[in-house]
């Protein structure tokens, strides 16, 4: 019963082992950018797990925001503990999502995005207007601890990298899991019925508020990375472009997969770093015509590479679970 | 006596249009009856009003002697009072299987009251409850066939199979048999009825096809412009004559 759990658990602790071991040697903006994929990639897993309902959150950065927010201005009070500035952020954004969840639940498509987005753009409005926030220029962010530990000088940024590691990890592996689990596969036939899922005795708006503080948690949680490795919190992580680039990554990665969701960040910011370095007027130009290429030649995105390159499809949700 | 389902006086109308008007109905426990009537005599609105999908306007419903008027569809099938569609209402992208797996766990989880993250729902639980309805319904062949690959029928078969996951203790059908091919009909309601035959279960069908209805039915009930046009043993209610003039078109 419990053997799907432990294999991916070890997976994952594996691969983030490895990964860890890596970064020892890679040099430090390949660290800085790894950690930003990190980050944003927890944010990309929780669009994806509303895609899979088929919403789209046009407004994520609000969440990312909050975490980062929160983050920042409680380290301002001389707490750096990196363990506790991240739960504390992801606490406070599953709160945020779940308020907003209750009254986005009534909503689909279009105005479920658009509502997303109103929202996301009055939190940028109203951190640009409070000067005690830090306004436009928003406020610097102490560098984090761990549990006591205070790494220095070239260290610091490894440890935090280790750090990111772990938590996308153990995020993931929660959120893979999930998707498995009875809640994740009716989260995927919302799509499809919602009348039979009510007929059969569920409430489709609990569900949808439930992936929704998921999503809005796991957001809190890349913003809270984001702020400590960059050291710096501005309201633009709350602005609708932030929010237009985790539905472009999202797109990318396409909904089913949970590696393919860092995977979609990773070639984002690739593709943002070099042809931003090379061509520093046209990159939007380039980004914006992978994109396309993309949803023609990948209409479900990396995930759905992998996808159809699997068996002939039949068992998606019970794979390896017949562990009696 | 406290009746599988029972309706007092359900009126509902739309626009003007009375769907529904002055509907009293008694279903016992066990028993099979079919609803019959013209196309908008008001029969689909009969079974939505039952199952909370619509409210009435006025008038009581109740099961197993507790009121359930103006429940929510999903309070009612908790409570034993479950549907299939005149179109089913499948997740078209899932397997056959997998659509049963949503339905088991579900109807698990209504049982534990819990809801788990976490909790595989390809367990082994869940699975054989899955496969028990896969094979009830003759559904095994198509068990990795995704919902919208398959035949209306099949459709029809697992729309069925969902609703009964829970164990109702009234299942109403509407229209089991349309869209499914005429020379298959007897062979599919066949399947539905010795599916049912285990559980205890009253069944209501709505049903145009006057062969089936004289061959499943126990007990026939005649809808005619929101009213109940005839109530009574299958026989005797198709030969009234104002339901061979209002309904079967036999007329006399
Ligand atoms: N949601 C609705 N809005 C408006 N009118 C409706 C609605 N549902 C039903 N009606 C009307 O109520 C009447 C009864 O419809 P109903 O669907 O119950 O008929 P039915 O007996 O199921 O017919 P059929 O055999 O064609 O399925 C019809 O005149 C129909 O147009
Ligand atoms: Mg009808």
């Amino acid at each position: 019963m419990l053997s799907l759990q432990r294999n991916v658990a070890l997976g994952a602790l594996a691969l983030t082992i490895a990964l860890a071991v890596l970064g020892a040697f890679v040099p430090e903006w390949i660290l800085y950018t790894c950690a930003l994929v990190l980050a944003k990639g927890l944010v990309v897993l929780g669009l994806c797990l509303l895609l899979r309902m088929n919403l789209v959150s046009f407004g994520q950065g609000l969440y990312y925001c909050a975490g980062a927010y929160i983050c920042g201005l409680v380290s301002q009070m001389g707490i750096s503990d990196a363990f506790f500035l991240t739960f504390l952020a992801a606490l406070g954004s599953a709160v945020v999502g779940l308020i907003l969840g209750l009254f986005l639940s009534g909503y689909r498509s279009v105005f479920f995005a658009m509502f997303n987005l109103a929202l996301s753009m009055i939190l940028y409005g109203v951190l640009l207007k409070s000067i005690s926030l830090g306004g436009s220029d928003g406020v610097g962010v102490a560098a984090p601890t761990y549990l006591g530990y205070a790494p220095d000088g070239e260290m610091r940024l490894y440890v935090f990298f280790v750090f990111a590691l772990a938590v996308a990890g153990a995020s993931s592996v929660f959120a893979f899991l999930y998707t498995k689990s009875e809640m994740g596969l009716a989260s995927a036939s919302v799509k499809d019925c919602e009348i039979r899922l009510e007929y059969l005795g569920l409430s489709v708006r609990y569900l949808i508020i439930f992936n929704f503080v998921i999503a809005s948690t796991l957001a809190g949680i890349g913003g809270a990375l984001v702020a400590m490795v960059s050291g710096h919190i501005i309201p633009e992580l709350a602005y609708w472009t932030t929010s237009g680039e985790f539905v472009f990554i999202t797109v990318l990665s396409g909904p089913n997969g949970i590696l393919s969701a860092f995977g979609a960040t990773a070639v984002f910011e690739t593709i943002r770093l070099v042809a931003g370095q090379n061509m520093p007027n046209s990159w939007q130009m380039l980004l914006g015509s992978f994109l396309l290429l993309s949803i023609l030649f990948m209409p479900n995105g990396i995930s759905g590479l992998f996808r159809r390159a699997k068996a002939p499809k039949p068992d998606a949700v019970g794979e390896g679970i017949n562990n009696d | 006596m406290i009746e599988a389902l029972e309706a007092r006086g359900l009126k509902k109308a739309f626009n003007g249009v009375k769907a529904a008007d002055d509907v009293s109905v008694v279903i016992r426990s066990g028993e099979i009856v079919s609803l019959i009537g013209a196309n908008g005599a008001g029969k689909t609105t009969f079974v939505n009003m039952v199952t909370g999908y619509l409210k009435p306007d006025s008038g009581t419903i109740l099961s197993q002697g507790r009121e359930i008027t103006g429940l929510k569809p999903r309070e009612i099938t908790r409570l034993g009072v479950c549907r299939s569609f005149q179109i089913p209402q499948v997740f078209n992208d899932l397997s056959l299987e997998e659509n049963l797996l949503v339905a088991v766990n579900v109807a698990l989880k209504g049982a534990a009251r819990s809801h788990s993250p976490l909790r595989n729902a390809g367990n082994r639980n869940a699975r054989q409850m899955a496969d028990e309805i896969l094979v009830r319904f003759k559904l095994e062949d198509y068990r990795h066939n995704r919902a919208n690959e398959v035949s209306g029928g099949t459709r029809k078969l697992l729309d069925v199979g969902m609703a009964t996951i829970s164990h109702p203790r009234v299942l109403l059908l509407d229209e089991p048999t349309s869209g499914v091919a005429s020379n298959e009909k007897f062979a599919f309601m066949d399947v539905v009825m010795n599916a049912l035959a285990d559980e205890e279960v009253a069944v209501m069908f709505i049903e145009h096809d006057m062969d089936i209805v004289r061959r499943y039915a126990h007990r026939v009930i005649v809808f005619h412009e929101g009213r109940v046009l005839a109530d009574g043993a299958t026989e005797d209610a198709l030969n009234q004559d104002d339901v061979k003039r209002y309904v079967t078109g036999s007329a006399a």
